[in-house]
């Protein structure tokens, strides 16, 4: 495998990149004051030939690649040639999926928006129907609150779906299908890394998406037993890891998951949390890999 | 963080400082044209235009 340039790694973590961003800034500053020894990989460089010999090189894995489709592959890469990935392939599978991550919360018997899937077109209008107006529809694949639609009545569910149809794309005619909840002007983020809750955030926004890649801003969230509870078993149901947990609550306050994010971005979370989310996710990197390397038989 | 070095927008040609601190993949705006611009050098700093978003980004 190719993409890291200069001699050996061997024993160094490697960072795998698309953009250096504020989390990914947060992240090198960690590893340098703790003197581990990293490689920022490129994900744009990497290169792989199937069965090629090789090594170990890394001691360990941090993925922070931001598209989902580079990162699944690049994961299952790293892990064919022997190396820890954090997170693993599993739950980059499961978290970056919609409707894979519901059939995970739902499964492990999380509390949930009313959830319905079709995967045709001429389903989707029972779909939607079958949650009811206002129903929220999202893509099963994409982030940032894009292409979320609120849809209010029969004509708009139509147009929404003949507007999908036009992109000629099969995974935009995978419906999801949600409830649509009338919420706080909030949401709530809680970071898992392990078995721990180490932070919450609401975030809030006079839109109903409340994302911060659209604007809501952040504050601090205590983190009650209930919510703690949530979180962890939310996390354990997708498998685990370095984990942002989405929680939406009802006007009447109960908390449901709706989402789990596993290449988290915590940069409205860093400027209020009173915990170093970047130095929590390297200490959770270096605790979990491995010291003494194992030749590959890549 | 300090301006250490200035390079051009290779869309633009407006000024584009840097700080000393810079990594390659860092995305800075272009000050003259707002372009999101990556840093493809530090020594000397070099800009070329950041590649677009793609749909699948984000978490």
């Amino acid at each position: 495998m190719s993409g890291a340039r200069g001699a050996n790694h061997r024993g160094s973590l490697a960072v795998l990149t698309t953009r250096t961003r504020l989390e990914e800034r947060l992240i090198f500053a960690a590893l340098e004051r703790r003197g581990l020894p990293y490689v920022q990989v490129d994900d744009r460089t990497l290169v792989h030939r199937l069965g090629a010999p090789g090594a170990v090189r890394y001691r360990g894995v941090l993925n922070r690649i931001m598209s989902h489709t580079r990162s699944v592959y690049a994961t299952r890469i790293f892990e064919a040639t022997g190396h820890r990935v954090f997170n693993p392939s599993g739950v980059v599978d499961v978290c970056g999926d919609k409707i894979l991550t519901s059939l995970a919360l739902v499964r492990a018997g999380l509390p949930h928006p009313e959830t319905v899937l079709a995967v045709t077109p001429d389903a989707a209008i029972e779909a939607i129907e079958r949650v009811g107006y206002p129903a929220v529809l999202k893509p099963a694949v994409g982030s940032w609150g894009r292409l979320l639609s609120k849809v209010n009545d029969r004509d708009a569910a139509e147009t929404l779906i003949e507007h999908k149809q036009s992109l000629r794309s099969p995974i935009h005619n995978v419906y999801y299908v949600q409830e649509y909840v009338d919420k706080p002007d909030r949401d709530l983020r809680v970071i898992v890394i392990g078995d721990e809750v180490v932070a919450a955030v609401y975030r809030r926004s006079d839109h109903w998406i409340t994302n911060t890649a659209r604007g809501a801003t952040t504050a601090v969230c205590a983190v009650t037993d209930e919510l703690r509870s949530l979180a962890l078993r939310a996390a354990a149901a997708v498998g685990g890891g370095i984990l942002a947990v989405d929680l939406l609550e009802r006007a009447g306050g109960e908390l449901l998951v709706t989402e789990v994010n596993h290449t988290m971005e915590f940069h409205g979370l860093a400027a209020v949390a009173e915990v170093d989310i970047a130095d929590l996710v390297v200490d959770h990197v270096d605790r979990n890999s491995p010291t003494d390397l194992v030749e590959a038989a890549a | 963080m300090t301006t250490a070095a200035v390079s051009t927008c290779p869309d633009c040609t407006e000024a584009v400082p840097s700080a000393d601190d810079v990594r390659v993949t860092s995305i800075v705006e272009c000050p003259g044209c707002q372009a999101e611009l990556e840093v493809i050098g530090v020594d000397p700093v070099e800009y070329a235009l950041a590649p677009d978003i793609e749909e699948d980004f984000g978490e």
